[in-house]
């Protein structure tokens, strides 16, 4: 028998990792466009970097990726790191995906069957409990 | 160059990440509506160890930005990813998880993953 508060903790944790990953997956293909879109290169000149920031595309790609730095902060609050780092990576897949739709790139086999090898490794974690320590302050 | 700028990357990503977990864990569960991340912002700004995590996470982010500009992204990617098997170990050992053969297997098949994926 699951024990409930066990099982919606566990709920709750993978709702929370979901959104760290399209948040992050979100917050660099923000951050990619708007970047390609800025005709001058990157360089070692400060002012370029300060200019490619108030491109609204970049800035909401910003945006997007401190949420994403606080919503996994609060993660690792809930779940352990070798769940976190593992199960995160799924994102990887989703940013192939995002890359292969919205900036045209190539998915060959080869890359196909790595989603399939981190869909499984992250399936393999998913089944393990996300908590097994907790340190006292 | 790049295997110092890898090296860096490697260092900066698990120093970051085994900080933030451990101030993380002693924190308590967090929220991550408004009000939680406006507490979330307060820990950062009190907690060193937390802002040690962030300036790490900068540095790899920086460094990552260099090494993909002098190799490619297929050496950029799976080099990157060796940091997945150094922070399940490290988080054993010195987290002090419990990482029992199916988290070890799952966490060597997403760096298999992760490879293959940018080849």
């Amino acid at each position: 028998m699951t024990d409930p508060a066990a099982a919606h903790s566990r709920a709750k944790t993978f709702w929370l990792a979901l959104l760290v990953v399209l948040l992050n997956a979100s917050g660099n293909l923000s951050l990619t466009v708007g970047m390609r879109s800025i005709p001058d290169t990157m360089s070692a000149d400060p002012a370029g970097y300060i200019r490619a920031m108030l491109h609204p595309q970049v800035a909401f790609g910003i945006v997007l990726l401190i949420l994403w730095l606080l919503t996994r902060m609060a993660l690792l609050s809930w779940a352990d790191l070798s769940f976190v780092v593992p199960i995160t990576a799924i994102g990887y897949i989703l940013a192939a995906i995002l890359g292969h739709f919205f900036l045209r790139e190539t998915v060959t086999a080869t890359n196909w069957v790595g989603t399939f090898l981190i869909f499984f490794g992250t399936a393999f974690v998913g089944t393990t409990r996300p908590k097994s320590t907790e340190i006292r302050p | 160059m790049k295997w110092v700028l890898l090296s860096i990357i490697v260092v900066a990503t698990v120093l970051g990440d085994l900080l933030q977990s451990y101030e993380m864990k002693r924190s308590g569960e967090q929220a991550v509506d408004a009000h939680g991340l406006a507490k979330l912002l307060r820990l950062i700004a009190s907690r060193r160890f937390l802002l040690l995590s962030i300036a790490a996470m900068a540095i790899s982010f920086f460094a990552f930005m260099a090494l993909v500009q002098i190799a490619p992204l297929s050496f950029a990617v799976p080099a990157s990813a060796a940091t997945f098997v150094l922070e399940t170990l490290l988080a054993k050992l010195v987290l002090k998880e419990e990482v029992g053969p199916r988290r070890a297997a799952g966490a060597l098949l997403v760096l298999g993953g992760v490879i293959l994926l940018a080849r």
